[in-house]
């Protein structure tokens, strides 16, 4: 099978400090990857090398190039409906039906003519997924696009995200500093630390996967610990 | 139960209206009273009543109904010559770095000028036919429309172009479906800003060998002392200038209907 992003040997530097120092990453197809790091750590700037906004020298990078993004912020444009949001640029003489799907499936139909600056918050990032999964994409890159969102919604969210990733099967690298969503969400866990990869965890627990059960529970304290913030036990 | 939420809200705007209305009708009552009593000569300021007579002996003859056609054809024209090469101008030297160096210093230049003050310039260049006119109007009114649209370019959020690379959007999309909606409030401005500036440049411009339009007519009057034909004229420039302004407050409305402001 050929991984859907192949890097070796990834730095980035800005003003001579390396930001990524080295990185190696590789994601199969459907593969759900979770990237964690505190702020500063080049998680953002790792993704936006993967979605193709910045470059950088490596050894090799090959991604592939259907991919889409949802961002932080939903970055709808204003100035056009929720649906013509979600079908701009889509080469496809039947757009507009496609989005009406897309929309459908992230909850939002009864939205589509809505204007974008109406929305709520969650509507808004649901049209910003609807928007990156219409284009098929091979891998979706999902860069903190819950960080913004109140505790409830963001719950909702990781379920919906999860249902869209089991129908669609894209390779996912969701970048995260919440350490309960990457347990929730993610096949493997990545901890990034100034600028290298200091931790991979395999999370084999079915989902829905539970806050009180004793395995996420260790992978949570683990995680927290590379990202500084339960003291080391011993 | 609406009803009863409504009344008072409206009885207390009709009351708000009311007492805003009040000085401007004394001030009117005041003048027609210091007209009427001999205090205030018709050479010096016409009355009210006699604005108002003149205004429709005016408006029977047809002399002021032309007179308005004329001038509002030239703001057309040059305005209409400001609008495209303002929108040409901006969005070379807003989108093209080059185009920013060879466009913007120029135009930083001559906004500095006092442009009526070139009004001699342009009767040298151009005689004292309607060139002139048409020319001082666009001149004025194309830095208010270049500055704007050239500013909303600049200001545009680099996430939605960022947003729209990430959606294979090609630069001639970006542009379109980005760019330029993006500062298309920044140009609705300019082009309120622009018509007031078209009109004012219209009123100095028609003061100057006009030989028709509604500065004819103020020239003509000025001769033989008719300050109530001068007010009148004066008054449909306001009004004529009320009126485009109101229009693009219509197009503003239903272009930009998604900002929540326009619609809430």
């Amino acid at each position: 099978m050929i991984p859907l992003v192949d890097i070796r040997q990834l730095t980035r530097s800005f003003g001579g400090a390396a930001v990524l120092d080295g990185i190696d990453l590789t994601t199969a197809p459907g593969e759900f990857v979770a990237l964690l790091g505190r702020s500063g750590s080049g998680k953002t700037t790792l993704l936006r090398i993967l979605a193709g906004l910045d470059t950088a020298p490596a050894e090799k990078l090959q991604l592939t190039t259907r991919r889409s993004v949802v961002f932080q912020e939903p970055r709808l444009l204003p100035w056009k409906s929720v649906i013509d949001n979600v079908a701009l640029g889509l080469r496809h003489p039947d757009a507009r039906t496609l989005a009406t799907q897309a929309l459908d499936e992230v909850g939002l139909s009864h939205r589509l003519d809505a204007w974008p600056l109406t929305l709520s918050g969650g509507e808004a990032q649901r049209s910003a997924l609807a928007r990156a999964l219409v284009r098929e994409p091979e891998l979706l890159l999902l860069d903190e696009p819950f960080a913004s969102l109140d505790a409830l919604t963001r719950l909702r969210m990781h379920e919906l995200v999860l249902a869209l990733w089991r129908k669609h099967r894209p390779a996912v690298l969701l970048v995260t500093h919440d350490v309960w969503e990457a347990v929730a969400l993610a096949d493997r866990i990545l901890v990034l630390d100034q600028g290298h990869f200091i931790r991979e965890i395999n999370v084999d627990i079915d989902r829905p996967r539970r806050r009180d059960d004793r395995r996420t529970g260790r992978i949570e304290a683990a995680l927290l610990e590379d990202l500084g913030v339960l003291p080391t036990q011993d | 139960m609406s009803r009863a939420i409504e009344g008072p809200a409206r009885a207390g705007r009709l009351a708000q209206f009311a007492s805003r209305l009040a000085s401007p009708v004394a001030l009117l009552v005041i003048w027609q009273i210091a007209s009427m009593t001999g205090l205030l000569s018709p050479r010096i300021l016409a009355g009210p009543g006699d604005i108002v007579a003149t205004a429709s002996r005016l408006i029977a003859s047809g002399e002021l109904i032309n007179g308005l056609i004329v001038s509002f054809l030239r703001v057309l024209a040059g305005f209409s010559i400001a609008l495209v090469a303002g929108i040409v101008l901006a969005l070379i030297s807003g989108l093209s770095r080059f185009g920013e160096a060879v466009i913007d210093p120029p135009v930083q230049m001559l906004k500095a000028m006092p442009f009526l003050g070139l009004l001699p310039l342009f009767i040298l260049w151009f005689g004292i036919g309607e060139m002139p006119k048409i020319g001082l109007v666009a001149f004025g009114a194309i830095f208010p429309i270049y500055l704007t649209l050239y500013g909303g370019i600049r200001g545009i959020d680099r996430k939605l172009i960022e947003a729209g690379q990430t959606m294979d959007l090609g630069t001639t999309s970006i542009i379109r479906h980005i760019i330029i909606p993006g500062a298309l409030p920044s140009l609705l401005v300019g082009v309120r800003y622009g018509l007031s500036v078209a009109w004012l440049s219209l009123v100095v411009g028609e003061q100057i060998n006009a030989s028709s339009g509604i500065g004819y007519t103020i020239s003509y009057a000025r001769d033989f002392m008719q300050t109530d034909v001068i007010v009148v004229c004066l008054l449909v420039y306001a009004i004529l200038g009320l009126l485009t302004d109101g229009l693009v407050r219509m197009i503003e409305a239903y272009a930009l209907r998604w900002r929540p402001e326009v619609f809430g």
